[in-house]
C-alpha cells in the first residue's frame, strides 16, 4: 500500500514538472477549455436551441467530429500490424503513442456524444443491466459495445506496457499478445460500425450506400496516421524519445495507399450517383455543387478534394514523402481533408434534402464551435498529460518504486551490464 | 498494539465518511437537493414505463400530476389508458378532398400541448404543383401561405406519423424508450428518452420532433386531459411525435385532427373491423402509402375518392 501511494505521487509529480513552453502550453488549452465549458453550461441550460441543429438536420458539428475521431482512433490499428506481426522494429518502439492517441480519441468521441444528448443526465439509459440497452437492435448500442471495449484494451495495453517499463521490466507479450491480436479487429469495427450507425437507415439514402463503410475505413487509415506523424516529430524533438526516420517515411507510404483507396471509392461513389442521377442523388448533388441555389457546403467538399488528391501525390513519390516540408504539408491537408469530407461532408448531406424534402442550411452557431474546441482541447490536454507519464517512463527517466527491493536492484544490474 | 488498532480504525471511520460525505455533495450538484423533496430523485431513477407494474404506474401519475401542477399552476391529469384488445389503429386521408388550409396542424397544436415557442408541429402539410413530379418530395413547399385555399393549379398533401407497423425508429432507439403498442401506435417515453435524435435520422417521414429548448406555452393554453404516453407537458431535451391522439383514441374519440378536418378528408378506425370505414376505403379505394418501397409498412394509407 506504501509503495502504491509513493508511485502515486511519483506520477502525480510529473504533471507540475515542466518548462515555460509546457505551462504556457497547458494554459493556453485550458483558456479553450473554460470557454468550451461555458458555452456548454449555457447548452446544458437552454437546451441544443443554442445550436444551429433542428428537425430538418438533427445531427451537426458534434457528431461530424465523433465520425472523425472515431477514423483517428482506429487508426491506431495501422501501427499495431506492422510492430507486431511483421516485427518491423521502428514502428514497433512507437505503437504506445498510437495507442495512447486511441485511448484520446475515443474519450473524445465519447464527450461529444454526452455535449449532443438532450438529457445527458439520463446517459445511464443506455447502459446494459441498469439501463435498457437496446442490443442487438440498435446500432447506437453496438457503437456503446465497441467504442468502450476498444478504449478498454488500448487502455489496458498501454497502461500494462508502462507499468513494465516504469519498474524496470520488459512486457510479456504472452500477456499483452492475444489483447493486441485482439484489438486489429476491434479497430476495424469501431469504425465498421460507426459506418453503418448512418448504412442502416433506409430513410437517408446519401448514408444508405453499401461503399461507406470501406469509405469510412480507407479515409481514417489516412487521417489518423497523418496525426500520428505529426505528433512524433513534436514527440521527437521536445523529448528524448528516438524515433526513426523509417518508420516515419513507412507510415507516410501507407498513407498513400490508403488515399488512393479513399480517393478511389469516392470515385466510384460519385460515378454511381451522377451517372444514374436517380432522386437518390439529390444529397451528393448538393454536397459538390448546391440543390435550388443552396450552396453552403459546395466550397468545402472541393477544397477537401483538392487537399485530398495533393496529398496523396505528396505521400506517393519517395522525394516528396521523406522530404519533411512536404511531408508536413501532406499531413495538414490531409487531417483537414478527411475532416471536411468524414465530418460535416458526411453528417449534414445526410439531412438534406430532409425526409420531407426541404433544403435547411445548417451552418454552425457560435456556442456550438466554442463546445467543439473545448473538447478538442480536452482531448489535446489529456494527450499531454499522458505523454507526461509515458515519455519518462518510455526513456527510462522515471521508475517506480517496488515492493521488492532486491529483485529491483537486480533488473537494474541487468540494465547495467 | 491496542491503541494502535484503535487509532487505525478511527483512521478507517474517518476515510469512510469522508467519502460519504463526498458522494453527498457530488450528488448535492448534480441534483437540486434542496429544491425539492424525494421527487427530484423519484424522476431520475424513475423506471421504462413499460416495464412498471400498476402501483409503480399510478405512484408515478401522480408524482406526475403534482409536479406538472406545481410547474404550470392547473390541474392535469395523466392518465394511462390501455391499448384496447381486438383494436388496430389505422388512418385513412383522402387527397381529392384536403384543400390544405392546415386547420389539421393547429387542432393537433391544441390537443397535444406542443411548444408553441419554439414552434412544433406534429402534421406538415406539403404543397406541391400540378402537373411536376411530386414522388420524391423534393418539390414540394412546406411553407407555403396564400390567402385562400385551395389554390389554383396545387394539391396539398398532409404528412405526420405513419405509424409503420415495421417502425425503424423503434429499431433505432438506443435505450427502447420508444414502442409499438398493442394498438400499433408508437410511443415515447419521455422520462427514459436520452434526446440522442437517432430515432430523427431513422424515420423516413420526417414525423419526429425535438425540444430543441424548453417547451414554450402559456399554462392556459394547455390541454389538461392527456396521456402518459401522449399529450402530457414534455421536457427540453426529448423527442415527441403524432400517436394518434392517444389520449382521445382509447378512449373512442376520433383523432383531434380527423375532428378538425373541413372537408372530411380524414378517416380514422380499426383495421381489424371489417366494417370499418378505414377498411372500406382500403378496400374500395385507390389506396397507396408513403415510401413503400421502404417496407416500413405504414398504417397510415393514402387514397383518391374521386375524380381530378
Amino acid at each position: 500500500m506504501g509503495t502504491l501511494i509513493k508511485n502515486f505521487f511519483i506520477a502525480f509529480r510529473q504533471i507540475f514538472i515542466g518548462n515555460r513552453a509546457y505551462y504556457l502550453w497547458v494554459a493556453f488549452l485550458s483558456f479553450f477549455i473554460l470557454l468550451g465549458l461555458s458555452a456548454y453550461t449555457d447548452q446544458f441550460n437552454r437546451g441544443l436551441i443554442t445550436t444551429a441543429m433542428r428537425d430538418q438536420v438533427s445531427w451537426g458539428l458534434f457528431i461530424s467530429n465523433f465520425t472523425f475521431l472515431v477514423g483517428v482512433a482506429a487508426a491506431a490499428v495501422l501501427l499495431v500490424v506492422p510492430a507486431y506481426l511483421y516485427n518491423f522494429k521502428p514502428i514497433k518502439e512507437i505503437v504506445l503513442f498510437g495507442e495512447l492517441l486511441a485511448v484520446t480519441a475515443i474519450t473524445m468521441c465519447i464527450l461529444f456524444i454526452l455535449v449532443d444528448m438532450g438529457q445527458p443526465m439520463r446517459v445511464w439509459h443506455i447502459l446494459p443491466f441498469i439501463g435498457a440497452m437496446h442490443f442487438p437492435a440498435s446500432l447506437l448500442a453496438w457503437d456503446v459495445v465497441v467504442l468502450n471495449g476498444y478504449l478498454a484494451i488500448n487502455g489496458i495495453i498501454a497502461f500494462y506496457v508502462l507499468y513494465r517499463l516504469s519498474i524496470g521490466k520488459e512486457y510479456s507479450m504472452s500477456v499483452i499478445g492475444p489483447l493486441i491480436i485482439l484489438s486489429i479487429p476491434w479497430a476495424v469495427s469501431i469504425h465498421t460500425v460507426t459506418a453503418f450507425l448512418y448504412n442502416g437507415l433506409s430513410a437517408r439514402p446519401f448514408w444508405n450506400a453499401s461503399i461507406l463503410a470501406p469509405r469510412f475505413l480507407a479515409s481514417a487509415f489516412c487521417s489518423g496516421p497523418a496525426i500520428m506523424l505529426i505528433l512524433f516529430q513534436i514527440i521527437r524533438k521536445r523529448s528524448e524519445v528516438d524515433i526513426d526516420n523509417r518508420a516515419i517515411f513507412k507510415i507516410a507510404e501507407l498513407i498513400a495507399y490508403a488515399m488512393a483507396i479513399n480517393l478511389f471509392l469516392l470515385g466510384a461513389e460519385a460515378f454511381k450517383e451522377f451517372y444514374s442521377g436517380g432522386v437518390d442523388s439529390y444529397s451528393i448533388r448538393y454536397l459538390y455543387f448546391g440543390l435550388h441555389g443552396k450552396t453552403s457546403l459546395v466550397p468545402w467538399m472541393w477544397a477537401a478534394t483538392l487537399m485530398n488528391i495533393t496529398a496523396f501525390f505528396l505521400f506517393l513519390f519517395p522525394k516528396t514523402r521523406e522530404n519533411f516540408t512536404t511531408l508536413n504539408i501532406g499531413c495538414v491537408l490531409v487531417i483537414m481533408g478527411v475532416y471536411i469530407e468524414k465530418g460535416m461532408g458526411l453528417v449534414v448531406p445526410g439531412f438534406v434534402p430532409d425526409a420531407l424534402g426541404e433544403i435547411y442550411e445548417y451552418s454552425p452557431t457560435r456556442s456550438e464551435i466554442l463546445v467543439t474546441m473545448g473538447i478538442w482541447a480536452c482531448g489535446a490536454l489529456l494527450y499531454t498529460l499522458l505523454l507526461k507519464f509515458a515519455v519518462p517512463i518510455y526513456t527510462g527517466k522515471l521508475r517506480f518504486e517496488t515492493k521488492d527491493k532486491e529483485r529491483y536492484r537486480t533488473a537494474g544490474s541487468h540494465a547495467g551490464h | 498494539m491496542g491503541k494502535f488498532t484503535k487509532k487505525k480504525d478511527g483512521i478507517h471511520l474517518d476515510r469512510r465518511s469522508f467519502l460519504k460525505g463526498a458522494a453527498l455533495g457530488v450528488a448535492g450538484i448534480a441534483l437540486p437537493l434542496h429544491k425539492a423533496d424525494a421527487s427530484v430523485w423519484e424522476a431520475f431513477f424513475q423506471k421504462r414505463f413499460i416495464e412498471m407494474n400498476d402501483a409503480e404506474k399510478k405512484q408515478v401519475l401522480a408524482r406526475l400530476e403534482r409536479e406538472y401542477e406545481e410547474k404550470y399552476k392547473i390541474a392535469i391529469k395523466v392518465g394511462d389508458e390501455k391499448a384496447i384488445p381486438g383494436v388496430l389503429f389505422g388512418y385513412g386521408l383522402d387527397l381529392s378532398r384536403c384543400i390544405g388550409c392546415r386547420r389539421c396542424v393547429y387542432a393537433c397544436v391544441e390537443e397535444n400541448n406542443q411548444s408553441k415557442d419554439p414552434q412544433i408541429q406534429w402534421i406538415s402539410v406539403l404543397r406541391f404543383k400540378k402537373g411536376e413530379k411530386w414522388v420524391d418530395l423534393e418539390n414540394s413547399d412546406r411553407y407555403y401561405n396564400p390567402e385562400l385555399v385551395p389554390e389554383e393549379g396545387y394539391f396539398t398533401m398532409p404528412v405526420q406519423c405513419q405509424q409503420c407497423e415495421n417502425p425503424p425508429c423503434v429499431r433505432a432507439c438506443p435505450t427502447q424508450a420508444t414502442w409499438k403498442e398493442p394498438d400499433g401506435i408508437v410511443v415515447v417515453d419521455y422520462n427514459w428518452c436520452i434526446g440522442c435524435r437517432y430515432c430523427m435520422a431513422a424515420c423516413p417521414y420526417g414525423a419526429r420532433h425535438f425540444n430543441w429548448a424548453e417547451p414554450g406555452r402559456k399554462p392556459e393554453e394547455l390541454n389538461p386531459e392527456t396521456h402518459y404516453l401522449g399529450n402530457r407537458p414534455r421536457y427540453k431535451g426529448v423527442v415527441e411525435k403524432c400517436t394518434f391522439c392517444i389520449q382521445r383514441t382509447r378512449k373512442g374519440l376520433y383523432p383531434a385532427c380527423v375532428e378538425a378536418c373541413p372537408v372530411g378528408a380524414r378517416k380514422f378506425g380499426n383495421l381489424l373491423d371489417p366494417n370499418s370505414e378505414i377498411r372500406y376505403a382500403i378496400e374500395h379505394k385507390r389506396v397507396f402509402r408513403l415510401k413503400e418501397d421502404l417496407n416500413t409498412n405504414p398504417k397510415f394509407y393514402y387514397f383518391f375518392a374521386y375524380g381530378t
